[in-house]
Order: structure tokens, then sequence, then C-alpha cells
């Protein structure tokens, strides 16, 4: 047995090709999914190009304005006039006389990386206290659950507009501000799956082996619970970005002249009439991308979760 | 009745349920020992408190449960007085326990493999030897096999000898030891092609294979005692017969004591040294499996085996004990099988028979035996 043992030690390559068919199997099986996949990887793979597709001269300009965006309040600009679609400007100019289709290239990675923090850190929290919620009960799962209630019970984005008006307008300020309204669904959902998956025999069976609380925790019943959370974390990349649209259209981003998807189209509803296209094509933007990771969400759990693969 | 090759001994244990209805007296008073190297049976019908035992040894009771009085001592430690990492250290290597469905007691979103490394990871102090040894001995057995180690085989043969007594591996070496080991386990518990199954998920595997996936779990901690709670009973007939074949060579093959819960008298007829009866709470005979069969002394056991079916039988209906499983939360009064039992008389319905020794190894709890 032993050779064939080193052999399979040193490659262990066809199980990852199995995962790819699966994977490949689901999207042929739910089409729209792959429209989701789609559209989200194009997102994320502008976010990370942008400074590359667009006008040098405006990638530097706007590029130490969102830097100093995420620190400083309120930077003010020069001002121009909007010019048509056309073969030069293909989604016409902004009220600044930028290109728009320049302008939403940049915007997105802000947008993107607003969402992805956001996520990432109401995910991290879902986990921790979700996960000890349950597993601890009694009294520490009563205050987690009851400081949750609280900050459900506040509109949330009344809750940021205060933070944001408080603390001044930065992207930092928005982030956090948007966290913290984000965070309790996590911990709730984790906490609810926790509390059943704990129950299955498994848990019992590593009890029997001496296997630690942590470690039952974290290495076991935290991994079978998050698949709901995974999903919720791709719906919710669509969903932040919209509230950070939200909040910037109504008149909290950092500043006019700012490439973000919600403050271009800010900007654009002065001339709603005039300039039509510097509303619509921020706003159909927000809509696509949103739309793409609501699409994704709905089938990322099926390709994750090694239980659904029969 | 407790001899020095004992590696388990179980005296006066009992334990209480606390229920809105009342206290469900669960165990009354059971007692037994488990010899190094033996299979010891555990029998009795549903309720009979067959399961709460195993969880006592375990120390996996539920919240409501309360153990009055007893001892289970395994190498000369009382299980019930363990707490913290002591507790946890006799679990990881003391006892390892084998459930009755391998479905549900295997982590889903794990495979296979990585369930059984993560509990030698655990605690990498304990099993560090242990693998380093089990490495050395499948390049010795190569080398026997092929007369020449590759270069790099022999290289690291060298490394593995020089390490010393009490070394410290690194995690990579340790993980990388951890799946040589993993590897020999599964291919212990002849389960076909341990590289695929090691990289599989339970719900890969048949229920045959996730059971002898979990014994190799459990046999990974080399345990002093394996307790094996039904786990034949979610399997079907032709399988139950392949994992109690491999109970019988693994037990020969690294000598494990084993306590086998089962409601079938033909498995423990297979495969047991000894036989426990228990009956509403109480052990009430244990003997030689043989001695068992032929001779069978409390009347509940007698009753249990003129309830086996036989081809040769010749009336057509089926013998059985008249009656049903007492309440546990109000149990009969002194013995209690008097209610059922055929041979009662007074003395029965008031006090409880004490465990004698009918004969050498032979224990009876009937007051037809003496006492």
């Amino acid at each position: 047995m032993s050779s064939t043992e080193n052999k399979s030690v040193a490659s262990g390559s066809s199980s990852r090709r199995d995962d790819i068919r699966h994977a490949l199997h689901l999207f042929r099986q739910n089409p729209l999914v792959l429209v989701g996949l789609a559209i989200s990887s194009v997102t994320l793979l502008i976010s990370v190009l942008s400074p590359f597709l667009v006008n040098p001269a405006l990638a530097n300009d706007t590029h130490s304005l969102v830097k100093n965006c995420w620190n400083n309040p309120i930077i003010s600009w020069g001002s121009n006039i909007s010019t048509c679609p056309g073969a030069v400007h293909p989604l016409g100019t902004d009220a600044f006389g930028r290109d728009l289709l320049d302008m939403i290239v940049l915007a997105i990675p802000v947008d993107v990386r607003i969402a992805l923090e956001v996520v990432l850190s109401a995910l991290i929290i879902g986990i921790v206290f979700g996960a000890t919620a349950a597993y601890a009960g009694g009294i520490i799962d009563e205050v987690i659950l009851r400081i949750t209630d609280i900050f459900l019970a506040v509109p949330g984005i009344l809750l940021a507009i205060i933070f944001l008006f408080v603390f001044g307008r930065t992207f930092t300020v928005l982030t956090v501000a948007i966290v913290i309204i984000w965070w309790p669904t996590y911990v709730r959902l984790l906490r609810s799956q926790v509390l059943s998956e704990r129950e299955k025999p498994y848990v019992e069976a590593l009890r029997a082996m001496g296997a630690g609380r942590a470690r039952i925790l974290f290495r076991h019943i935290v991994p079978n619970s998050i698949y709901p959370l995974l999903v919720q974390a791709t719906l919710d990349i669509g969903s932040v970005i919209l509230t950070v649209s939200a909040l910037t259209f109504i008149g909290l981003s950092p500043s006019d002249l700012l490439p973000e998807l919600g403050n271009l189209a800010s900007q654009g509803f002065g001339y709603f009439f005039q300039a039509p296209w510097e509303i619509i094509f921020p706003g159909l933007t927000i809509l696509l991308i949103s739309l793409g990771f609501n699409l994704l969400g709905d089938g990322i759990r099926d390709i994750f979760d090694p239980r659904l693969r029969r | 009745m407790s001899q020095p090759q004992d590696v388990l001994t179980v005296k006066n244990l009992r334990v209480n349920f606390h229920t809105y209805a009342g206290d469900v007296k669960a165990l009354d008073g059971v007692e037994f020992t488990v010899r190094k190297g033996e299979v010891l049976g555990l029998v009795g019908e549903s309720g009979s408190g067959k399961s709460v035992t195993a969880l006592t040894i375990e120390g996996l009771l539920p919240q409501n449960a309360e153990v009055l009085s007893g001892e289970v001592m395994l190498d000369g430690a009382d299980l019930l007085k363990l707490k913290g990492s002591q507790l946890m250290t006799e679990r990881l290597t003391g006892i390892a326990m084998v459930f009755q469905d391998p479905t549900t007691y295997l982590n889903p979103v794990l495979t296979v493999g990585s369930q059984i490394t993560e509990i030698l990871a655990s605690a990498p102090k304990l099993f560090t030897k242990e693998l380093i040894s089990s490495r050395l001995d499948d390049l010795k057995k190569m080398e026997a096999d092929k007369s020449a180690l590759s270069p790099e085989l022999q290289k690291e043969k060298g490394q593995l000898e020089a390490l010393p007594a009490d070394a410290k591996l690194s995690k990579r070496e340790f993980n990388r030891l951890a799946k040589y080991y993993a590897l020999d386990i599964l291919h212990q518990v002849r389960l076909p092609e341990p590289e695929r199954i090691f990289k599989s998920y339970p719900f890969e595997l048949s229920g045959g294979m996730k059971q002898r996936a979990m014994i190799a779990m459990a046999l990974a901690r080399r345990p002093k005692l394996l307790l094996a709670d039904e786990i034949t009973t979610a399997l079907d007939v032709t399988v139950q017969a392949q994992i109690l074949k491999l109970l019988q060579l693994l037990k020969e093959e690294i000598d494990t004591s084993v306590i086998l819960i089962t409601h079938d008298l033909a498995v423990v007829a297979e495969v047991c040294d000894r036989v426990a009866v228990m009956y509403a709470g109480n052990i009430v005979e244990l003997a030689d499996v043989e001695e068992l069969f032929k001779n069978p002394l409390h009347p509940y056991t007698q009753g249990l085996l003129a309830s086996i079916p036989r081809p040769d039988a010749t009336k057509l209906e089926l013998t059985s004990i008249k009656g049903s499983v007492p309440n546990l939360i109000s149990p009969p009064t002194g013995c209690r099988f008097h209610p059922r039992c055929p041979k009662a008389f007074d003395r029965c319905s008031k006090e409880k028979p004490p465990l004698v020794e009918f004969s050498p190894g032979h224990f009876v709890e009937c007051f037809l035996y003496g006492g």
C-alpha cells in the first residue's frame, strides 16, 4: 500500500478538478447565477484595474481626492459644463465636464471597497458574537441579543446620518456607520444556526473524543453553520452599495466632486431635464451591480456547501 | 469482583434523571468489570439502561441527569471525579466511543481524513511518539518488502530515527506524519483505497464505510477501552456481519477492551467473551458467553433466550415475556423484575436481591440462587 500512498500524498489534484466540474454543473443548471457571477466578476475586475482603464490625468486627480476623502471631510474643486453622450464621451460628461464613463469606472472601486469592508467586518463580528452567544447561552446570550435588539430597533439610515453629522463626512466614518447598522443581522443569523447545529450527534461524538469547547465551536460547528452567512454576505455586497449610494445621494458625500456612484447620481439630479444621462448611467450601474451580487448570492451556497454535493 | 487484569471497574452506579413527571431511576446499582482484551456484551431491551451506562462512563450524561453514587475506575482513576483537562485527556486516550448511527455522528463538512488528523492535532504531545514510531514501522516494512528504500525514504528514515524520544515536531512535519498514520488506520479498518477515503466527505461513503471511518477515528487514539453503542443497528445485515468481524480482528490486533452494547443476542453470541444482561437499570446476570447461553439462571435471561425464534420449533406462536418494561419513575419495589417473573415469591417484592456468584465467574441477581 505504501507506494500508492506516497503518490496520492504528492498529487491530490483530482478532487480540486471535481470541485470545479461540480461548480460548472451548478451554473449550467441555474444560468442566472452565471449572470450574477459574470456581473460581480466584472465589477471586481474593474475595481482592481480602474486606474488603468481611464484617462490617466483624471485618474491621477481623483486618486488623491478619493484618498483625501478617507480622512478629510469636504474638499472643493473647480467647475465645467456637461456634454451629451457621443463619440468622444460614450456616456457624456458630468456637470464638471469629466467623462462619465471614466467617472463610473473610477467610482466602482470606491463603492466596492466600502461594501467589502462592511460585509467582512459584519461577518467577523457575526461569527464571533453569534457563536459565543449560542454556545455560551445564559446571561451572555441574553446580553448579546439585547444589544442586537437595540441596534435593530433604530432605523439604520438615520443612525448612519447622525454618525456622519457627528463625526464628519469621511469614508471611514461612513464605513463604520454602516458596519454598526449591519452587524446585528449576522449575529442573529449565526446564533440561530449554531443553536441547531450544536444539538447534532456529531457534536456529542466530538465531546466524547475530549475535544475542547473552543475547538468544537470554531473548528466544527461554525464551519457547519456559516453557509447561510456567506449567502447573506454576498447578497449584502449589493445592498451595502445601495445604502452607500443612498447616503451619498442625499448629500452625505465627503466631496461633491467625488467619483462615487451615489454622488454622481446626486450631482446629475440637479440637471435632470438638461442632462438626463448624468443620473441615468450611474443609477443603472448601481442597479446592475446590486443585481449581480444578488443573483450570485442565490447560487453561492450550492457551490460551497459540501453537504449539497451529491 | 475486581481483579488486577481489569481495565474498567464499575461499582454501585446509580443515576437518576430529573423530569417534570418525577425522577426516572435509570440505573439502580450497576456493577461490572471489563477485563483486558475482552469483549463484554451489554444486552437488554430498550430502556434497560445500556446506553445510560455508556454515557455515564463517558461522562456525557445530559444536564438533567444526576449520578447518585458509584464509581467508574479506568486504570485506577475514577472517571466520575475527573474534571477539566484531565477529563479531556481521558476521553481522548482512555475511552473511545463508537455510536449507533454513523451518518449523523460524523461532521458533514470535513473530510474523513481531516477529522482523523484533527483528533491527533488536538493534543500533539500525546501522539508525537506514536506517529514517529508508526511511520518508522512503515518504512521498515517497505524496506523488508523491497529490500531497499529510495534515497529520499532512506534519508527520511535516518532523520526520524535520529529524533529524540521527547521530540517536538514542527506543525508541518506533524501533519505529514499524521496523514500517514491516518492512512494506516483506514487501512487497518479494512477500508478499500484509504487515499480516496481520506479525501472523501462523509456523504460520499456508504453506511458501512462510515461506521468503519468512525471506528478508525476511535482507534486512532489507541484507547484503553472501546465503547460500541449499538454500532450495527443502523446497518443492514450483511454489513453488520462485516463490522462485527472487523471488531473481532481489531480486538486481536491492537489488544483493546470492548464494551459492546446491543439488544441482539445473536451479535452477542458471535463476538462477546462475557455478557452482562441488564433489566430496568440493573445488571441481572453476568457470565461467560457460553455459560450464559447454556445455563441461563435469571428468569429474565431464561425468558429472553426462550423468545429467540428457532427454525426447528414445533409450535407456531413466538414465546414472549409477559408484561412490559416498568415505568422507572416508580419502579417496582424489591426486584424490579418481580411483576413479570414466573417464579416470583413473597420476598421478591420486598427486598432487592444482591448480586451473587453462583458458580465461578457466573453472577446472578436473584433470590432463587441465594442471597
